[in-house]
């Protein structure tokens, strides 16, 4: 008899203590406690997409790569063209297994010539920092899995770029010796770039990234830093809606806005032209890199896979059953055959209508097409909808 | 006496309030907490006969769907139609306006106190 390897404990993030002042309740996610909501997740979707919403996003994985090889050792190991991505601005990119799955997805900041952080999905974290280490083999470049020492939160919505502007300590560094106001300098970031910045004396990267499609910011600093950055910030935008914001309400912001999600749209399995990203891998102007000759063959990443040969589309219903992950697609109100499967699905609650994401078989991934979901024995008609659900209005 | 001392409890977080023969059912607090804003509730229809265990309903939020158990057997002499237009109901009264449904029955089964749902939601953490 042998005994159960024990349990790892939780981690708990830097903001724990302040979610639990907060009435948070909490989540096992990806081997953090996270909170995933602090009063009703419908309450903090709406802040986020009217006013603003605060993020702890401690668990996402921050690695970084410092020398002089940097931007070639990104090139082989990433699908995107890490070289072309210039100082101060950021890309969103995949790490590509050698049969053309994906491994993660990922956001890259260059933050000076030779420097790059590169964001990892926290449950995928060690297998990238693994891999970012042994593809960067014979590269002249350090591989850092800094997770533990950078912190991240993220504030998002309409009205984040006020309540930041207005966040005491905060010293925005545009350029070399400038003096330009924190409100000018933040105005002026536009969206994947990233601007060097100090909070009450602590350094701190800005970007004006996020995930939940509004605009908004990501910060990064350090462990310590993030309690008094999160109190600061809550407190600045108590005059213009900001709340906090826990991962229910994450997960239907970005389901609206059209995002995939790692181990739902995304995935081992899952070649990225399938998901609808396509983009993120490039073949001109850079040579090798790991899953370049899977891509160019075009062979499915797995072809006993329930996604093989089909591709990632939007549907939406009417009345307010919405159909969940791992539900039957199919194309009529009665037969057997699958014709795909729902990898995300809620009621939307911008627009009050049950959407979700699914892998469709092609000749059905057409807008307008409709099919049938089967929502726990009942068939449920969906109609094919381009993504994302929802967009920002313009201002 | 408090509402919550009245009451009967399942171990499957409903509340049972057993007057004249006539079984007022709805989720705990506790349970409605645990699955989040509540977005949809789907109801049994009146004069459906049940049996103790029977799935009567589902109730939704958006992160997860819950099952509604009958915590007796019986048939069915009404259900809320209220929390059909406004489900929130169940998240801001969950053991009064968000009531769910109402059973005839003959015979109540054994059910828990207040203090032995404690138990159980504390053993849940």
């Amino acid at each position: 008899m042998t005994d159960a390897p024990p349990e790892a404990p939780l981690l708990r993030s830097p903001l724990h203590e302040a979610h639990v002042a907060a009435g948070a309740s909490f989540t096992d996610f990806a081997g953090w406690q996270m909170p995933v909501r602090y009063s009703s997740e419908l309450a903090e979707h709406a802040a986020v997409r009217t006013h603003a919403g605060l993020f702890d996003l401690s668990h996402m994985g921050e690695i970084l790569l410092v020398g002089p090889g940097a931007a070639d050792a990104l090139d082989y190991a990433l699908a995107g063209r890490m070289s072309a991505v210039a100082e101060r601005q950021a890309k969103y990119t995949v790490m590509l297994a050698e049969n053309g799955g994906v491994v993660d997805d990922l956001i890259v900041y260059r933050t000076g010539p030779d420097r790059f952080l590169v964001v990892a999905n926290a449950s995928n974290r060690r297998t990238v920092a693994t891999e970012l280490r042994s593809r960067a083999e014979g590269f002249e470049v350090l591989v850092e899995d800094e997770s533990d020492d950078i912190g991240l939160v993220a504030l998002q919505g309409p009205r984040s770029l006020e309540v930041l502007a207005d966040l005491e300590g905060l010293d925005v560094w545009p350029g070399a010796r400038e003096t330009v106001s924190a409100e000018q300098a933040l105005t002026e970031l536009k969206y994947y770039r990233s601007i060097p910045a100090e909070f009450q004396g602590r350094r701190m990267l800005i970007a004006r990234t996020g995930y939940t499609g509004e605009d908004g910011f990501e910060l990064f600093t350090a462990p310590e830093t993030l309690r008094a950055l999160w109190d600061a910030l809550l407190e600045t935008g108590r005059g213009s809606g900001l709340a906090p914001v826990g991962l229910a309400a994450r997960d239907t912001l970005r389901l609206e806005a059209g995002m995939p999600l790692y181990g739902h749209e995304l995935g081992l399995t899952i070649l990225p032209s399938q998901a609808g990203i396509g983009r993120t891998v490039v073949l001109e102007g850079k040579g090798d890199f790991v899953g370049r000759a899977a891509i160019e063959s075009g062979a499915p990443a797995d072809a006993e896979s329930i996604f093989s040969g089909r591709v990632l589309v939007g549907l939406v219903a009417e009345g307010r059953r919405a159909a969940r992950a791992g539900y039957a697609v199919h194309r009529t109100e009665s037969d057997h055959d699958k014709v795909g499967v729902v990898t995300s699905g809620a009621l939307s609650p911008s627009l009050g209508r049950p959407v979700a994401m699914a892998f469709l078989d092609p000749d059905l991934s057409e807008p307008g097409t409709t099919v049938f979901l089967d929502v726990r024995g009942s068939r449920l008609p969906a109609t094919v909808t381009s993504l994302p659900f929802y967009t920002r209005p313009a201002k | 006496m408090s509402r919550e001392d009245e009451l009967r409890y399942t171990s499957e977080h409903e509340w049972v309030e057993a007057a004249d023969g006539v079984a007022t059912v709805g989720i705990t607090g506790y349970a409605a907490g645990r699955l989040g804003d509540v977005v949809y509730v789907d109801l049994p229809t009146v004069g459906q006969a049940v049996a103790e265990g029977d799935v009567l309903g589902e109730i939704e939020s958006t992160k997860s769907v819950g099952e509604l158990f009958a915590p007796v057997s019986g048939h069915v002499t009404a259900v809320n139609d209220t929390v059909g237009a406004t489900p929130e109901l169940v998240n801001s009264d969950p053991l009064g306006e968000g009531w769910l449904v109402r059973i005839a029955y003959t015979e109540l089964p054994e059910l828990l106190d207040h203090a032995g749902y404690q138990a159980i939601t504390e053993a849940e953490g």
